[in-house]
């Protein structure tokens, strides 16, 4: 999965704002555990995938992230020995030894997977309509050298993964057998330092080893767009919304000694409140194409 | 004041013999484009760092006397300080390109000199414009084309408006039509803003038209520093593998060789030798009775994406030569893994009478061994001339690009089980000159297979082709015997045929050579 610019409100928005809205997402995953606001989280977090057109993208992230939660769910069930209500006796296991699968643990791995689930999206949503490009220029302002690297790490990815087809291909067309794995690895091994090289020689004469940083002067900076504005308000207001609802006293969710999943007015109201915060960015569709 | 100034310069590269360049004294003058030329091992690359600082700062080794870039020593400032003077631009865009985006590429090297964000983005936009690449700047580099991406290349090795931009044979992975814009592009660079240009380039017949001056080197040393038209001059008669085949067809009938078709043309005109004649006659390409290889109706298409061949019907006789050509993206690689069997049809097929080998672009993937008789048994390998004991004992990876490709198409042919009926190789002339370019051609008819080559050269296609297929759009557009297909056009034409215009089939500059003297005779 990689960013591509897309007609979208979320990528017509600076990576600052971009950044923020996907951060809030993230602390709302992290900060809530009602799965009532959970369910709200990823909801929002997948209808965000589909407006701002990415929502393939989001799909393929979806089923990972299902397998991921269920295993997690499985594994909180096998290990977690709290609650009282049991629902498998699997008897003595190797590793877990005697297992006794209670319904208590088995929904609070549930709870861990959806929130799991929450995460990956979000990285996903994150990673596919924010411009990295300018994410690192961000951070340039702080470490220039380090958000370069960082960048180039990242470039490189892309180079690598079509130099190994390309080794592939061509083991493909030798006859005979084909050469050892350990063979195959020292020579990829070799083509990466070389391809390495070729990166950082080009750096140098790009003038990344005299580097320096910007002088911030000779002009306005970029004025805020309609869509900068809409995803930074967005932003404040989940963070505001999850972070105030944990304050304000919303029951969180508990599985020992007995399972307590709270859907009260509050939980609703915040979950409500998340989605269209999350969604509302999306309704005004002026200027997104590049 | 000369924006470079090289003053016998000598330099060793680390753990090397014998020294890459040697006692190199030059001056190039700001708006001059110069072209470097110079068989591969000549010293070319290495001027070039040189002249951008990575000889000695990045490569190390032993250099002396001294190298002047816009008034900076290179002894003291390194290439990221040289690189607000000079932009640099490789072979292989590939790698130079290290942005996710053309926008964030161009403007990686204002940001490096800490310009502030409006100068950044007014540099980007201008450099965008100047170079016709304004419609990409917010297209992911990962999606460009070779064409696009060096033109990226070049516009971050603009973008800073140096007084020196050093190019290091940017049209090696391009297509004529590509590579003839990039060097269209870099006159008017030198027209426009003063940009001294030096270009190190084997094709020179594309060049040395547009150039003020050439400078030729062997050895590390240069050998002769002159006008194109001197320079040509001296080739032929000292250097025949750097002269033109327009230089070397107007050599051939006592002419003074000229650089480019229409000086060329101008000289025949004056001497009465420019004939009309007319395209030569369709004529049925030879084919044997045995096919090697038959496509029928192939067509290859993308899941969500384009058509790459478009029901391709074609067949290759038994040991019939083949020149496959068309521009970047026209489908031929797709063919050439068709024929091996490395994608499948989506629609239509293929039959084979036996074993298809397949020689990708880039040799080097195909070395896995520490020893160069690992790679393929004696036999291969002396089928394709490295037959020598003494080279079977090196290192694959310590060979030259040449050697390279020798040995990859021994790893490729090494079967002796299934000998292998067609040999197909992809772009196999990148970055040769042209004497390994003729040493191929010679292996190349020596082989009993078939030989099916994607080429963009269509003076290598003339040496070594039977036939030549164009193809466009994923479909062939034209099939014929060279004299057809290499002399109608413009972009896939051998500048021979472009000079004469096509008479008489002539292709190479013997060709011409031969006809325009039996015509001079007839006349007479």
């Amino acid at each position: 999965m990689s960013y591509r610019r897309r007609a979208s409100p979320l990528h017509a928005a600076r990576a600052a704002a971009g950044c923020a809205y996907c951060l809030s997402l993230l602390v709302a995953a992290l900060v809530l555990s009602a799965p009532v606001a959970l369910g709200a989280v990823v909801l929002a977090i997948l209808g965000a995938g589909v407006a701002a057109g990415v929502g393939r993208e989001l799909g393929r992230a979806a089923r990972f992230a299902t397998v991921l939660g269920l295993a997690v769910m499985l594994i909180n069930a096998l290990v977690v020995r709290d609650g009282l209500t049991v629902i498998a006796r699997l008897g003595d296991l190797p590793v877990f030894g005697q297992t006794d699968v209670t319904l208590e643990a088995t929904v609070a791995g549930a709870v861990l997977g959806m929130r799991a689930i929450a995460l990956v999206l979000c990285g996903a949503l994150y990673t596919a309509a924010v411009d990295p490009d300018q994410v690192l220029a961000l951070f340039r302002r702080f470490s220039f050298h380090s958000a370069l690297t960082a960048t180039l790490a990242t470039r490189m990815v892309p180079v690598l993964s079509r130099d190994a087809r390309r080794l592939a291909e061509a083991q493909r067309c030798r006859p005979g057998p084909p050469p050892s794995r350990g063979r195959l690895v020292r020579a990829a091994t070799s083509g990466v330092l070389d391809r390495a090289l070729d990166v950082a020689a080009a750096l140098e004469v790009r003038g990344y080893g005299a580097a320096r940083r910007a002088s911030g002067t000779g002009g306005s900076a970029r004025p805020w767009s309609r869509h900068d504005l809409a995803f930074a308000a967005s932003a404040v207001a989940i963070t505001g919304l999850a972070v105030g609802g944990r304050l304000a006293g919303l029951e969180r969710f508990s599985a020992d000694p007995a399972l307590h999943a709270p859907v009260g007015a509050g939980e609703l109201a915040v979950a409500i409140g998340l989605v269209i915060c999350a969604l509302l960015p999306f309704a005004d569709r002026r200027g997104i194409e590049r | 004041m000369s924006v470079l100034v090289l003053d016998r310069v000598t330099y060793t590269y680390p753990g090397a013999s014998t020294p890459a360049l040697v006692d190199v004294s030059l001056e190039v003058a700001p708006g001059e484009l110069v072209v470097l030329a110079g068989g591969s091992g000549s010293g070319k690359s290495t001027l070039l760092r040189a002249a951008n600082g990575l000889v000695p700062h990045f490569h190390g080794g032993v250099f002396a006397g001294r190298a002047i870039v816009a008034g900076m020593d290179t002894r003291e400032h390194g290439p990221g300080e040289l690189a607000a003077a000079a932009g640099t631009l490789f072979q292989d865009p590939e790698t130079q390109v290290v942005m996710g985006t053309v926008r964030a590429e161009l403007a990686l090297p204002l940001e490096n000199r800490g310009e502030a964000a409006p100068a950044v983005a007014r540099g980007v936009e201008e450099v965008a414009l100047a170079l016709g690449i304004a419609n990409l700047l917010d297209r992911p580099t990962d999606e460009l084309s070779g064409g696009e991406l060096q033109r990226v290349a070049l516009g971050a090795a603009l973008v800073g408006r140096p007084q020196l931009i050093l190019l290091d044979e940017p049209t090696s992975q391009l297509d004529p039509v590509a590579g003839d814009e990039l060097i269209a592009l870099l006159r008017r660079l030198s027209e426009d803003f003063d940009t001294a240009i030096v270009l190190a380039e084997h094709r020179l017949e594309r060049c040395l038209p547009f150039a003020d001056r050439a400078i030729a080197m062997r050895g590390g040393s240069v050998v002769c520093d002159a006008s194109p038209t001197d320079f040509l001059a001296w080739a032929c008669a000292e250097a025949h593998e750097l002269a033109t085949p327009g230089a070397r067809l107007l050599f051939g009938l006592g002419a003074a060789p000229a650089a480019g078709v229409k000086a060329a043309r101008s000289a025949l005109r004056s001497r009465g030798l420019l004939i009309t004649g007319p395209a030569p006659p369709a004529s049925e390409v030879r084919r044997s009775g045995r096919e090697a290889i038959r496509f029928d109706r192939v067509w290859h298409e993308l899941d969500r994406g384009p058509a790459i061949l478009r029901g391709v019907s074609l067949s290759i006789g038994a040991g019939e030569r083949v020149a496959l050509m068309g521009r970047n993206g026209a489908g031929k690689s797709t063919l050439l893994r068709h024929t091996a069997g490395l994608m499948r049809p989506t629609r239509g097929k293929i039959e084979r009478a036996g074993r298809v080998a397949l020689l990708l672009q880039n040799p080097t993937d195909y070395l896995v061994h520490d020893r160069v008789q690992q790679e393929a048994s004696a036999g291969a390998l002396t089928t394709v001339g490295l037959g020598d004991r003494a080279f079977r004992e090196r290192h694959p990876r310590e060979l030259s690009g040449g050697e390279k490709q020798r040995l990859a198409l021994a790893i490729v042919l090494d079967d002796p089980q299934r000998e292998a009926v067609l040999v197909c190789l992809d772009e196999p002339t990148r970055g040769m000159d042209r004497r390994r370019k003729d040493e191929l051609a010679a292996l190349l008819c020596e082989l009993d297979a078939a030989v099916l080559v994607a080429t963009h050269d269509p003076e290598f296609a003339a040496t070594f082709a039977q036939r030549v297929i164009l193809l466009a759009d994923g479909a062939p557009i034209a099939d014929g015997s060279p004299s057809e297909v290499l002399t109608g056009g413009t972009y896939f034409a051998t500048e021979t045929a472009r000079i004469l215009g096509g008479a008489g089939g002539a292709l190479r500059p013997e060709d011409g050579v031969a006809l325009l003297t039996a015509v001079s005779k007839v006349e007479a």
